[in-house]
């Protein structure tokens, strides 16, 4: 397969933390790479000097196997995760301005079919909700009709009907063969729109993979969720890994049967007890301790 | 690049006139400059000297000689009698300025603030209004031949060089800082916009902004008050442009790296507030220490008040005024490489 990028042991150091300590990945073309991790795990700053917004303090990137030129700048699109739209302009006028920067354009119609910007083309940027904001930055980062997608954190902040929404959109971009590079917190996102997920943490990759794949060597254990449990010390001397959890006690294992077992003998109350079989974030969980979105 | 800076020009131009409250301040202030003009010039008196009389004993008869002195007071130009009952209140007003001297004609006593120079002066008109106007001791009066510039014709140049200022410092300023603030510019920055191209749309956009709102109130101002200018008004536009491209340029300087309102605030106000006292708008600097003579000279609105006061008051040409000219044009070179290069698209 052709890499259309390759990120070779990149570092940021700012006084103090490693925001970035030593990511190597590549992305092949026409495909979705996931960064998923919680808020300040290195994602944005990653994503960034790739962007090239931010410098490295150490490491390569490599555009179809050179170092990156202003052809590269000019064939990527970037949705940031926090910007503010021009005020006083409406939608269409946003649009038309950005793509009017670039010589290579999109088209405006396509846009805004795609992006499903057509009832509030007219709407002042201040009036519109925050699904269909992110629905023009993706639209605006589509300006240049680049041939990388730089998304971060899109569907943060959004209600689930508009995430669906967005993700549509994705995977209709991902369909042209446009490759697309995502971070988000999110499990079920990054599980959804990513060919290659890659789990961040503390400045670090933990464990990067395809989803299926992860979940098959990872998550193929349950968990057994006890609510409103929290003497942990009953459990201590058991051979399962318990986590502490917003919820409760979250217990993992690869035989429900004999740990259910296990539980009632040691009269725990299983009234509250709800059983699931395991995701990306039961993953983070198991690699790291701590949880996703805590 | 052309094509990049036109789009921004409309889109900045947009973003003007459909923001309400910024585009009625700058409708309305330059009307405020009208109607504080026609107030202002609108009897002839301009009095420079408040005189309060006291009047105790109405139809007294006073003597001759002091009644004539006060008459020949009264008859002076400039001086504004006001009628006072009580002396108390009168000499309360002395004390605190509001006069500058109180006469209570029917006795013939008059009060003075020894701590007022206006004061002072006030009490000299009224002994030389016993002397008689024709004693000047072999001096022999003269008038400003030809022209006179008429005191409105002094002012006008500086007030509408001072709006030019505040619209254009602030103006541009502030936008910058607050697209920083929000994000828009780190968003500009990842298309092939250059920094230059931007600074130059932002320059442009004020730049016609202000050229419409000042045109128009200098036509109001010139058909009222018959204010002339004796130079042309090609020579009075050139100065006034190339005054608007150094101000700007000097915000753009100020907003080249923060994303803090509060602090382009606090920097464009101990800019503007030197520069609207110490470069003559109101005043003249006539006879002022060196060093605040010196000084006025690092501002841009000393070069746009004196340049256009010569073009409008003398006639002068523009290779009259060809230092002005120049200062004006390094100071936008200078300020606007500074600010382009300064320039951050991004929060620190």
């Amino acid at each position: 397969m052709d890499k259309i990028l390759e990120i070779i042991d990149l570092k940021k150091h700012y006084p103090g933390v490693k925001a970035v300590d030593g990511v190597t990945f590549s992305i092949e073309k026409g495909t979705c790479f996931g960064l998923l991790g919680p808020n300040g795990a290195g994602k944005t700053t990653s994503i960034e000097i790739i962007e090239g917004i931010k410098k490295p303090t150490s490491g390569t990137i490599l555009y179809k196997g050179r170092k990156p030129e202003s052809a590269f700048y000019s064939s990527i699109g970037i949705q940031f995760q926090n910007t503010e739209l021009p005020q006083f302009l409406t939608v269409k006028e946003t649009l038309d301005l950005f793509r009017k920067f670039y010589h290579h354009k999109a088209d405006l119609d396509y846009l805004i079919e795609l992006c499903q910007l057509d009832d509030i083309l007219k709407r002042d940027n201040r009036k519109i909700s925050g699904g269909q904001k992110q629905r023009l930055l993706l639209a605006m980062a589509l300006a240049n009709d680049p041939e990388i997608i730089f998304l971060d954190e899109p569907t943060t902040g959004l209600d689930p009907q508009a995430r669906r929404h967005l993700w549509e959109i994705v995977q209709k971009i991902k369909s042209e063969k446009k490759t697309v590079i995502l971070t988000t917190h999110y499990m079920d996102e990054a599980q959804i729109l990513s060919d290659t997920v890659a789990i961040m943490d503390h400045g670090k990759i933990i464990a990067m993979d395809s989803p299926q794949k992860l979940l098959k060597e990872y998550c193929s254990m349950s968990s057994i969720v006890l609510r409103d449990f929290y003497d942990r010390d009953l459990l201590t001397d058991s051979e399962y890994e318990v986590f502490e959890t917003e919820e409760g006690v979250e217990i993992q294992t690869s035989d429900i049967n004999k740990c259910l077992q296990y539980l009632i003998e040691r009269k725990i109350d299983l009234s509250g007890a709800t059983i699931r079989s395991q995701n990306l974030e039961d993953l983070f969980l198991y690699l790291t301790g701590s949880q996703l979105r805590s | 690049m052309f094509n990049r800076i036109w789009v921004l020009f409309i889109a900045r131009n947009k973003e003007f006139y459909r923001d309400r409250s910024s585009f009625l301040w700058n409708i309305i202030f330059p009307m405020f400059i009208i109607i504080g003009f026609s107030f202002m010039f609108s009897s002839n008196d301009n009095a420079q000297y408040k005189a309060a009389v006291f009047h105790k004993y109405d139809n007294k008869p006073v003597m001759t000689e002091i009644r004539d002195q006060y008459i020949g007071l009264k008859s002076t130009k400039f001086i504004e009698f006001i009628d006072y009952q009580n002396l108390d209140a009168a000499l309360e007003k002395l004390n605190h300025h509001r006069v500058d001297i109180v006469i209570a004609p029917e006795t013939g006593v008059y009060w003075v603030n020894r701590t007022s120079p206006k004061s002072y002066m006030a009490e000299r008109l009224l002994i030389a209004a016993g002397a008689g106007s024709s004693d000047l001791n072999g001096f022999k009066k003269e008038t400003v031949n030809g022209s006179e510039v008429k005191y409105i014709e002094w002012l006008f140049p500086g007030i509408i060089a001072m709006n030019m200022m505040f619209s254009a410092l602030f103006g541009v300023g502030f936008v910058v800082v607050r697209y920083r603030k929000n994000g828009v510019l780190k968003r500009f920055a990842c298309t092939p916009l250059k920094p230059h191209e931007f600074l130059i749309a932002q320059i442009i956009s004020r730049l016609f902004v202000i050229l419409s709102t000042t045109i128009f109130v200098f036509i109001v101002i010139s058909l009222l008050f018959d204010i002339k200018c004796r130079g042309s008004y090609l020579s009075l536009l050139t100065v006034f442009v190339l005054g608007v491209f150094s101000i700007i340029s000097m915000g753009l300087v100020i907003a080249s790296r923060t994303s803090s309102e509060e602090f382009a605030n606090g920097i464009m106000n101990l800019i503007t507030w030197p520069m609207m006292f110490l470069s003559e708008v109101w005043f003249s600097l006539e006879g002022s220490n060196d060093w605040i003579l010196y000084g006025t000279k690092l501002f841009p609105l000393t070069y746009v008040v004196d340049g256009m006061r010569k073009i409008m008051n003398d006639g002068a040409s523009l290779a009259d005024i060809k230092i002005n000219l120049i200062v004006l044009a390094a100071m936008s070179i200078v300020f606007t490489a500074v600010g382009s290069l300064l320039f951050n698209w991004s929060k620190e």
